[in-house]
Order: structure tokens, then sequence, then C-alpha cells
């Protein structure tokens, strides 16, 4: 049940893309979220999900996973592309009451679902072909200039780490302290929105304690272990750009310069912002 | 100057009606280099307490713990006692770090600073050194209890430490996963001679050591070899401490007429003795 | 009629996926109103399986689970009931304690039942005397309670919906040894007062001698052995074989017997044993 959440999961390969730098990978992707999201019309839009379906199929990590992934919020998708059909100005196509559908709700339905769907794909080929130890690295070699600011780069990946490892172990326990109750009588699936919600306390109460009994046993071992802040502290892997590096942020480019001459060159179908 | 000092060490808690609980009473124990000690007592006897002294993650109230000379109350030599001394606790899933083996079974070396190309060396040669280098690219989370505490030693043996203290490593673990994990403890005293002080409540792990402290009430009730330790069962029963099958069986024969020359620990010792009485 | 049948049961994890795993297969048995059943069978045997699908938390992918005459899964809507009936304590319950105080911990059960006031409190009465926790200790914080309290406060939880069936996981795991031989007494003197059904699943079997009737040996998904407890010992290295840890007492035992002294192996006290040595030695003696 809730093991079967994929969310933040890695899975160990030997693709490129798990070869490369997890900084490139985490720059790549920030820059094709905005060129998601800058598609002006189909054939851009077209250029970016085929991209992104290449760049899943690159990463060898099998179909099934990402499937589950979008199964997640398949929800959401079709919760705001539905509302987003009524919305639209122009001349309607479709009237029934006070339900109006114009070309333009069509098109900013079919982009937002697709906008999204790309979004969550490319976000768990970072995840999937990324170990948590390299994405937390990656985002601290990242941020490293803003502890100009004060800012305390390391604790929070740091955090991030601690965070990531404990996500699996606290969703089993979730699944245990539930079957627990069910077997004094729970009931977490009768009931209306209240009840439900009070059904909950004998098993977030549990977790809370059992949250905090942990991190007081892993600031112990993390203490035993000769933890003492990020002051020091050396790596196993150091983060070095290669090859596959360099073509990948060259391939990125080349399609991100082809989304731009499509917005430019032909009509733009979508005039609504978002 | 031996190896590890425990000198007179009081240690007290604080509970929620503010008295103070004395859990360590003067507390005197020595441990030499390469010595496997078993630290035996029932729950509340004060072991838990002891096994956190001795990298100073607890500082006695009075009294004072010295590891290679250093004190655990001195804040300069606290990272130097730290790597010498490793600590494994009960829960595996509560001391591991990151997400994948190896990169948490590097995390001790890493806080030490050492060159990325030492800090693989000594992962691998961890890993090898508790068998589970096959699993060095694994998830943690996946793997059995006894895998998961092997992993944590390896986490510490990364550290190259003189000592582990490993308080109820095996508590939470199976037949196969305590099995697994006192192998690796043996061989490590064994070939890489570094000093074990074991807590646990089964006997039979205990009958592994080379000498058995039995702690009550935050004191030492006795200690000696194990067998010297266990032909104490009217005193052991008493403060409701088992005693090996094997040593309970030659104990009761003995009430009954049977010679018994040395106290046996295990099955085998145990038949041997047997059988000797009955040629 | 027995008080449970177990008939053909299979269960598998993830049907339909590349990850399907079954885990408990074609498992037939019956447990008699009584009946003080020890379960062995080292991780992954199928037994932690096998005890969720008999109070309905699994449902079995095939066969059937009869209480009383009734499928348990014959109105799906009245599981529930069938939770009250067939009482089980998780391994580790005590972090499944989140009330305020004790007392009201013990009592979500009762209270999910829909029983009284007076009832609930009965029966929390009941269920803190069989396992020996102190009246003032019911009005503490369960948090404040040391690690032994509040295991038996857990426990406690699940005697007081009076099931007919109460299935423990490895109620002593992590107790020293002087918590493990009281909790031990508690659970055999509950039964015997009650007069009803225990499943008691343990990888000490130690600690299974000591207590139960009959042994069920569970191995890879398959029922191994379901019988009297002394004949499951008197088959000590069937069990070695299977990778299970017999007493050490017993392995003394089958070690004697293989170098030729003629003795019984089905022993699993020390007890027992001392009385088979010494009938060797005696004749000895007269000669």
């Amino acid at each position: 049940m809730l093991k079967e959440i994929t969310l933040g999961q890695y899975f160990p390969g030997k693709s490129v893309l798990h070869k490369m730098d997890p900084r490139m990978k985490i720059i790549l992707l920030t820059v094709f979220i905005v060129f998601i999201f800058l598609t002006k019309n189909y054939i851009s839009l077209a250029i970016m999900f085929v991209s992104v379906i290449f760049v899943i199929l690159l990463s060898g990590v099998s179909l099934r996973l990402y499937f589950k992934s979008l199964k997640a919020i398949i929800f959401i998708v079709l919760f705001t592309s539905v509302l987003n059909l009524f919305y639209g100005s122009g001349d309607p196509l479709f009237q029934w009451k006070f339900i109006t559908i114009t070309q333009a709700g069509i098109n900013t339905s079919i982009f937002v679902a697709a906008r999204i769907i790309a979004l969550v794909l490319i976000s768990s080929v970072l995840t999937y072909t990324t170990s948590p130890t390299d994405l937390t690295d990656g985002i601290e070699k990242l941020l490293k200039p803003l502890s100009v600011f004060h800012i305390k780069i390391h604790e929070i990946a740091m955090m991030m780490t601690i965070a990531l490892r404990f996500i699996p172990t606290l969703l089993e326990e979730t699944d245990k302290i539930m079957s627990a109750q069910k077997a004094r009588g729970a009931d977490f699936e009768s009931g209306n929105i209240l009840e439900r919600i009070k059904a909950l306390i004998p098993i977030l109460i549990p977790l809370f304690v059992s949250a905090f009994r942990r991190a007081y046993d892993l600031a112990m071992a993390m203490e035993s272990r000769c933890y003492h802040g990020g002051e020091g502290r050396t790596r196993m892997k150091v983060l070095k750009y290669s090859k596959c590096d360099y073509i990948s942020l060259i391939v990125v480019c080349l399609i991100c310069a082809g989304v731009i001459i499509c917005n430019i060159k032909l009509p733009i179908t979508l005039r609504t912002g978002m | 100057m031996h190896f590890i000092d425990v000198d007179r060490v009081v240690f007290s808690y604080e509970n929620e009606d503010n008295n103070n609980t004395k859990v360590l009473k003067e507390l005197s124990l020595s441990i030499g280099k390469g010595e496997f000690i078993a630290l035996l007592g029932h729950n509340g006897s004060g072991k838990s307490t002891l096994a956190k002294m001795f990298n100073g993650i607890l500082l006695p109230d009075t009294g004072d713990v010295t590891v290679c000379g250093m004190n655990t109350k001195n804040d300069d030599t606290l990272i130097n006692i730290r790597r010498k001394v490793g600590l494994v606790m009960q829960n595996p899933d509560n001391q591991l770090v990151a997400s994948i083996v190896e990169e948490d079974v590097a995390f001790g070396p890493e806080n030490l600073g050492l060159e990325p190309s030492e800090i693989r060396i000594r992962v691998d040669e961890a890993l090898k050194a508790v068998d589970m280098y096959a699993y060095k690219d694994h998830a943690s989370y996946k793997l059995s209890g006894g895998q998961k505490q092997r992993v944590a030693i390896a986490g510490i043996i990364a550290m190259q430490p003189d000592c582990i203290v490993l308080d109820e490593p095996t508590a939470m673990l199976d037949p196969q996963g305590r099995q697994e994990v006192m192998d690796t403890i043996v061989k490590l005293n064994k070939e890489k001679n570094i000093t074990i002080i074991l807590i646990t409540h089964y006997m039979d792990e205990a009958a592994l050591a080379n000498r058995l402290v039995i702690l009550d009430n935050g004191k030492i009730l006795t200690q000696g070899r194990p067998d010297e330790v266990f032909s104490k069962v009217e005193l052991l029963k008493r403060h409701k401490l088992d005693v090996p099958q094997a040593a309970q069986l030659a104990y009761r024969l003995k009430s009954c007429g049977f010679r018994i020359n040395k106290l046996p620990l295990n099955a085998e010792e145990c038949v041997e003795e047997i059988a000797a009485q009955l040629k | 009629m027995s008080l449970l049948e177990i008939k053909d049961l299979s269960f598998s994890y993830g049907v339909g996926t590349i990850f399907e795993k079954k885990a408990v297969n074609k498992v037939s048995l019956n447990i008699e109103k009584g009946d003080f059943i020890g379960i062995i069978g080292h991780t992954g045997s199928g037994k932690s399986t096998l005890i969720q699908t008999l109070n309905g938390l699994l449902k079995p992918t095939e066969g059937q689970i009869i209480l009383d005459g009734h499928d348990i899964w014959e109105n799906p809507k009245k599981i529930r009931s069938v939770r009250f009936r067939v009482g089980m304590v998780f391994q580790y319950p005590e972090y499944q304690l989140f009330e305020e105080t004790a007392e009201k911990d013990i009592a979500y059960g009762p209270k999910n039942m829909g029983l009284s006031d007076s009832e609930i409190k009965d029966k929390v009465h009941m269920a803190a005397g069989f396992v020996g926790l102190k009246p003032e200790l019911l009005k503490k914080s369960p948090f404040e309670l040391s690690g032994g309290e509040k295991r038996r406060v857990a426990i406690a939880g699940v005697i007081a919906m009076e099931p007919d069936v109460l299935i423990l996981d490895e109620p002593t795991a992590g107790l020293d040894p002087n918590g493990r031989d009281i909790l031990l007494a508690q659970i055999a003197s509950y039964h015997r007062e009650k007069e009803n059904t225990v499943l008691l699943v343990s990888h000490s079997m130690e600690d299974i001698s000591q207590i139960a009737d009959k042994i069920l040996v569970m191995n890879k998904g398959r029922m191994f052995a379901f019988d009297d407890t002394k004949k499951v010992f008197a088959r000590g290295e069937e069990l070695e074989s299977i990778g299970l840890r017999i007493p050490q007492i017993t392995k003394i035992m089958i070690e004697l017997k293989a170098k030729g002294y003629d003795v019984a192996t089905d022993i699993y006290s020390v007890e027992q044993a001392v009385n088979e040595i010494i009938k060797l030695k005696k004749p000895d003696r007269k000669g």
C-alpha cells in the first residue's frame, strides 16, 4: 500500500544519466522545466515532450515505474485540465446552460495537462537516476554561493539526506501502526471527514513519538561517528563534470533553441500565461 | 595505564518528578587492548549508560573515564576518543545516516576529513570485513536486520577504531541475523584484534567473551572468565539472570554425583564432559 | 467443530505484478478452543503473514478461514467484528500507544467495540490485572512508563477486548531474561484462567517449549509440522536441517544419542535432561 510510493526513490543503474554529475542534472532539469512552461504552440510542446520521452528511455529505468509516478498525480492532472476547459475567451465551440467551451479553453487544458505530466516525468528521471546522497551533494555544491548570506547550506543538505533516508522507514512504520490499530478495531474507511481525521490520531501520535525516538538515536549515532558539522568534512565521491555532462549540456541547449525558434516562427496557440 | 579506565564513576538521571536516580554508583572497571568483554545485567542495571560513557556520549557526574590516557571530559580530545571507540546501538534502522550502503559506511571517514581515495579504500575494506561488500550499492532500508547491523558495524570499522562498544546489537534480530552479527564480532576480535565490549541479554553470546562483567544496580556484581561466572548459578539466579542450559545441566549433574572438570558453556563441551563421565 | 479452521489457505503479495510472491502456500489446520499453540519458523517462512490472515488484516488469495463455523470473509463489511474475536498483539506493541493515560489506551479496543462505560472499565481492570499492571500506573501517561510496562499496557489493550483467540507476535522480543519470564508466566496464567486459545509466535524455541501444548512449524510458506510439543521436539534434527535453532539442551541430547548413548531426544528442559542422563549412570554405580 504505502510501500508502493515511488516518489523520491532511487534505482541504481549504469545508464549515461546515472553517470552524469548531479549538479549538471539539477541545472538541466531546471532549464527543462522552465522551457516546458515556455512552450507556446503544439510544435514546441511536441519538441519538449519527445525530449522527455527520449530522456526516459535513456535512463534505463523500467517504464512501469514512470507510469506509477503518473498514477499518483492523475487526479491533479484531470482536475486542473477540466477546470481550464471552461475558462477561455473567444467563440464558443459548445454551449450548454452556463457551460461554455472554446477552442482556447481546449488548448489551455491540453497544455496544462501536458506540462504537468512532462514536469513529473522529468523530475522522476532525476530522482530515479540520482542517489539521494548525490542529489543533496549536488544541491549543496550549487547553493554554496548562498553561504555568503549566512545560509547554512551544509546543514540543509544533511537534513535532506536524513529525510530521504528515513522516508521508507517511516512509511513502513506507518503501515505497521495502522495494522496494529486496525487489529484493535480502528476504522479508517467509514465516517465523515471529521471522524476520519479523528481516526488518524492513533496513527499520528505513535508515529511522531517514534520519529523523535529515532532522531534521538540517530543524533547519538552521528556523534559517535565523529560528526561535528560540515567543517573539515571531506567526501568519498568528489563531483566532477565529465564528457557526458558536456554532451548533455549541448543537447539540451539545442532543444531549447528549437523551442525558442518554434515559438518565434510559428503562430502562437496559447495566449494565456501559465 | 589500561586501554580504557573507568574510575569511580557516578551518574544519575533526573526523572520526571525532579528526583535524581543514581544509575552508576562509583563503578570502576579497566579494559585491556584486544579484550572481548560481555556486560550483562537486567534492564535498569546501568549497562546501557555505561556503554555511552566509553566514547563520551554521556559524561560522569563524578569520577573519570579515560581512553588511552585521554579523559572523555576533555572536549579537545573527544574526536580522537570517538575514532578509537565506536558505538553500535540496538536498533539498526536508527543508526544508518545515508540511504546507500557504501555512502553510509563512508560517513565516519568523511567526518574525519580523510582524502577521497583513502575513504574509498577504507569503505571497501570495512564492507569486506563484515561480508557485505556485495551489497555496497544497495539501498540500506531493503536489507535484513542482520545485514543492516553489519553495515552499522562496517561504518565504525571504516574509522579504524581500537574498540567497538555494542549495545544489545542482536536484541531486535532473528536467530539468523544474530548469528551473522556474532560471527562478525568474534572475527573482528580475533583477526583484527579489536577490543569488543558487548552488552547482551543472551547468555550464549556472552559465553563467547573472554571476560564477563555482571552489573547490578549500578555496581559490578561479579566478573571473571565465563566458566567462572556461570558456575555461580545460585548468585545469577538470585539476580534473575540466565545461565546457558549446558552450564545448568552440568551444575545439576554435579549435585547428582557427576564429576565436572570444566564448566561447559556450549553443547559440544557439555556432551564431552558427560561422555567422559559415562565411560 | 473446531474453533478456527484454516482450509487450503494461500496468500500472495503483489498479485498481478512482477513482484508477486507467495508467502503462504496451501496451509490447512484446525485450532481447537483452549489450545496453546507456539508458532516457529524463520523470517520469511510465512508465519507473520499467516497470523495476519487469521484476524482479517490480510485477505487470503485462496482458501478459507472459518471461525465458529463461519467464513470470516462471508461479509467483508463485518470484518471488524472478527478482529475483536481474534485479538492480535504485534511485535513491539508498545510503539502503538497513543492515549493520554495507560487506562484510556487499554480502553481503545473495547471502546471501538461499542461497549458501555462501565463494561469498558471492568474490562480494562481485568486486562490490567492479567498483565500485572498496578492500578496507580493506569493513570499515568503511557510514555512515562518503563519499556516493560509499556509492553504490558499494549498487551492489555488487546486482552481487554476479551478475544476468543489471542495471537502474540514475538511478545518477549527485546526484554531481559527476567522480564521475559514474568511475561510468559502472565500469558500462561491468562490462558489457564480464561481457558481460551492462544497463538504465540516466537524465534525462541526455549520460550515456546516451556509454554505451548502444540507447535506449528512453518517453512517456506508451507506447514512443516503441527503436533504436540513433545512430538515436534522429537524431530529436533529435522528442525535443525531447515535452519531453526533448537534449544541447547535438545542439541546436547541429540549429540549424546549420536554418540551411542541410549537417551531420549524429545527433551526441552534441563529437568528432563537430568533425569535421562541419571538413568544412564545408575547401573554403572551398582556394577
